[in-house]
């Protein structure tokens, strides 16, 4: 049952990116708002889907890759719905869906079936270290994209052209604020995510901090986001160098997600996948 | 009936002539019933702005009206006709709907897209209804030159980028910060350029500014104009650390604003952003403060350059609205076609409608011992045979584009059956319910 939520919502999703590629290539606010509701339907699928598949697997569904990608697709789509309401940043979605749509396909190719939990993930700290961590990893996604869309937008300015890319992007001060606040937001939740972590690791292993390398990554990017935050704070560090910093902080997210599962083996290698 | 035009503009005329012949809102009703006086002129309406004088009229004698207008335009302004007949230009029929399309959707502008003349064509027309110059055909025509000036506006992109100067340069203003209200501006040299861009930026909702020249007495009057703040000459140090956009433009010789001030003042700023347009031959900031992060320079030739590729990006979208002009004029030219057909077909359906009902009463009071069934029948026989008649010339009459096929057809029609002479009036209330509902094109443009 599960599964066909999450295909229901991964068309949803495949959708809105068309309709934000239209927005892009067309510039008709029409387009930008079918681009909403389409994924809102999506997202509404995609916690279907999330719901039943707690309730026939008996557990919070992040225990391997498949499961791990599809929570962190529907953290962003649901941190995008959010940022609508606050932001008039209506390209940001033409950025982030299309992200939410490649996790879907990936964790779509993966094995799919629920297996019986191992002992170890089984505590009351698993969800909250879960969600935590994914959705500061989503909220960092966006902190990305605003550096990406500032980059280009400064380019813009700088080498002096106004071309449809500079209509489309919002302005400087707009990405850079929208940036810093969910910088804010996210940073947060990372710390607790760690905590968290390092709380259920004394309960699980015997040890808070074990040095394995999804924990040492971790930490490697709570450092550079706490660089950034610190910078920004004290040395008023903004718009380049902030977007910069954010966009190698999410690199980091990426690697300490997605790399050490896949590159480097330890003790956060619950199954194959 | 016949639409016509006839008027000068900016192509055709200097600024002078265009001058001297304009009709001032207060000279409008006098000057629109001293038009609807000429005996050939059934409807009328003039615009009259800087770039162009027209009267619009709908008459039925368009050679004797277009005479008319021009000795109207000569007597009313009292200069003789050859001092402006070579700049007069005349449109009838189908080119004087095209010519009003084109004039409401800017195409006809001096600046290619430009909003304001939209309005002035809406004034004209409200002038012309408020004195009751313009009737059925006005009404129509105007109704529909709003409606494609709306979609001009909304299928092309034709007014979608800034043209000028200092519209590039709030464009850009508004593309690195995200409101101008909470922003300062610092004005530096008190010359016309500054105060037109500052207008520009005030219009966008800027409301702190700054003012500063070596004339300090200059400095003050202007930032009493703009509700600002004066500041000295020597102290624009201090007006760099709190503006957000400063736009130079003095006449001094050498620069003003160099690179390592621009780097100290961006520390104390803590590298809030900042947005330079130097409008000063020579400059007045040095080129490389362009490049300090966070900080963006624009000088005169960079805006120029921006605001001539917007113009050649509007020639591109004003072929567009060239082709969605054709079609509105091939659409409102058929309406008017069934305008005129409307009324024969009327009256020819009335005369054999009249006819049958007639010879059927003949008929049924020779016959009293009828039944209703038979009754019915001869009623259905005979109605069937009108129809059957009239058919093939009606359909003829609508499909018939031709305007002197179509009055040849109208004209024997009239002959052959003796149907009252044509008038457009008796059905003027019939197209009154369209125009009702017609009516949301004008509160919807813009």
């Amino acid at each position: 049952m599960n599964i066909h939520f999450f295909k229901l919502a991964s068309l949803f999703y495949l959708l809105g990116t068309l309709a934000y590629l239209a927005y892009i290539l067309f510039f008709k606010n029409i387009l930008s708002k079918t681009a909403v509701i389409l994924i809102s339907v999506g997202f509404a699928s995609h916690t279907l889907a999330l719901m039943t598949r707690y309730v026939e697997a008996g557990y919070t569904p992040v225990t391997n890759l498949h499961e791990s990608l599809s929570f962190f697709a529907w953290m962003i789509i649901g941190t995008l719905l959010m940022a609508n309401l606050k932001y008039k940043v209506k390209v940001l979605g033409a950025f982030l869906t299309p992200i939410a749509l490649i996790l879907m396909l990936f964790a779509f190719a993966l094995p799919k079936e629920i297996f019986p939990l191992a002992p170890v993930l089984k505590s009351f700290w698993h969800p909250f270290h879960v969600t935590f961590a994914f959705l500061g990893n989503a909220i960092f996604t966006l902190t990305f994209c605003c550096g990406v869309m500032y980059l280009i937008q400064e380019h813009q300015l700088k080498s002096k052209k106004m071309g449809a890319i500079t209509k489309r992007l919002p302005p400087l001060n707009l990405l850079d604020d929208l940036s810093y606040q969910s910088l804010k937001f996210g940073f947060p939740l990372l710390t607790l995510g760690i905590i968290t972590g390092a709380v259920w690791a004394e309960y699980a292993w015997g040890r808070y901090w074990n040095w394995d390398p999804k924990e040492t990554w971790s930490l490697i990017t709570w450092f550079l986001y706490a660089a950034l935050l610190h910078q920004r704070l004290t040395v008023g560090w903004r718009g380049r160098k902030a977007a910069i910093m954010a966009i190698a902080g999410f690199l980091a997210v990426l690697f300490t997600f997605l790399g050490v599962n896949l590159l480097l083996p330890g003790l956060h290698s619950y199954s194959n996948w | 009936m016949e639409l016509l035009v006839v008027g000068l503009n900016h192509h055709t005329a200097p600024i002078e002539l265009r001058e001297y012949l304009a009709f001032p809102e207060d000279k409008m009703e006098d000057a629109l019933s001293k038009v609807c006086s000429l005996s050939s002129i059934k409807e009328s309406m003039i615009v009259s702005t800087c770039n162009r004088v027209e009267i619009y009229a709908a008459t039925r004698e368009a050679e004797k009206a277009i005479h008319d207008m021009e000795d109207f335009l000569s007597q009313y302004h009292g200069l003789p006709m050859r001092k402006f007949e070579k700049n007069l230009y005349t449109h009838t029929g189908r080119e004087a709907v095209r010519h009003i399309f084109r004039v409401a959707s800017s195409l006809d502008s001096m600046v290619l897209g430009e909003p304001q003349i939209l309005g002035q064509i809406k004034d004209a027309y409200h002038f012309s209804q408020q004195f009751k110059s313009s009737g059925l055909i006005l009404h129509r025509l105007l109704h529909r030159a709003f409606h494609v000036a709306k979609r001009v506006r909304t299928e092309t992109k034709i007014a979608i980028s800034a043209v000028s100067v200092s519209s590039v340069a709030v464009e850009l203003a508004e593309k690195i910060f995200t409101n101008l209200s909470t922003k300062t501006v610092l004005l530096i040299g008190a010359g016309e350029m500054c105060q037109w861009a500052a207008r520009h930026l005030i219009s966008r909702g800027v409301e702190r500014i700054l003012v500063t020249n070596r004339t300090y007495e200059r400095a003050v009057s202007l930032a009493k104009e703009f509700k600002g703040e004066a500041i000295l000459f020597e102290e624009m140090g201090q007006g760099l650390r709190k503006a957000d956009i400063v736009i130079s433009a003095t006449h001094s010789p050498e620069i003003l604003i160099e690179h390592d001030q621009v780097t100290k003042v961006m520390k104390e700023r803590k590298q809030k952003p900042i947005f330079f347009i130097d409008i000063a031959d020579p400059r007045d900031i040095e080129f490389k403060v362009g490049e300090i992060e966070n900080v963006y320079l624009y000088n005169i030739d960079d805006l120029q350059k921006l605001a001539v590729q917007n113009i050649k990006d509007r020639e591109k979208e004003a072929l567009k609205a060239e082709a969605i002009v054709q079609d509105e004029v091939v659409k409102f030219v058929n309406w008017y076609r069934s305008l005129e057909v409307t009324p024969t077909i009327v009256a020819l359906r009335k005369k054999f409608e009249e006819i049958r009902k007639r010879e059927l009463e003949k008929t049924l009071s020779l016959h009293p011992h009828l039944s209703d069934g038979e009754k019915k029948s001869l009623e259905a026989l005979t109605s069937a045979i009108i129809n059957k008649i009239l058919h093939a010339p009606i359909t003829l009459l609508k499909q018939t584009n031709e305007e002197t096929m179509a009055d040849l057809y109208l004209d024997a029609l009239h002959a052959l059956f003796g149907l009252p002479e044509k008038s457009l009036e008796t059905f003027s209330e019939k197209f009154d319910d369209q125009e009702e509902r017609e009516e949301s094109y004008f509160e919807d443009v813009p």
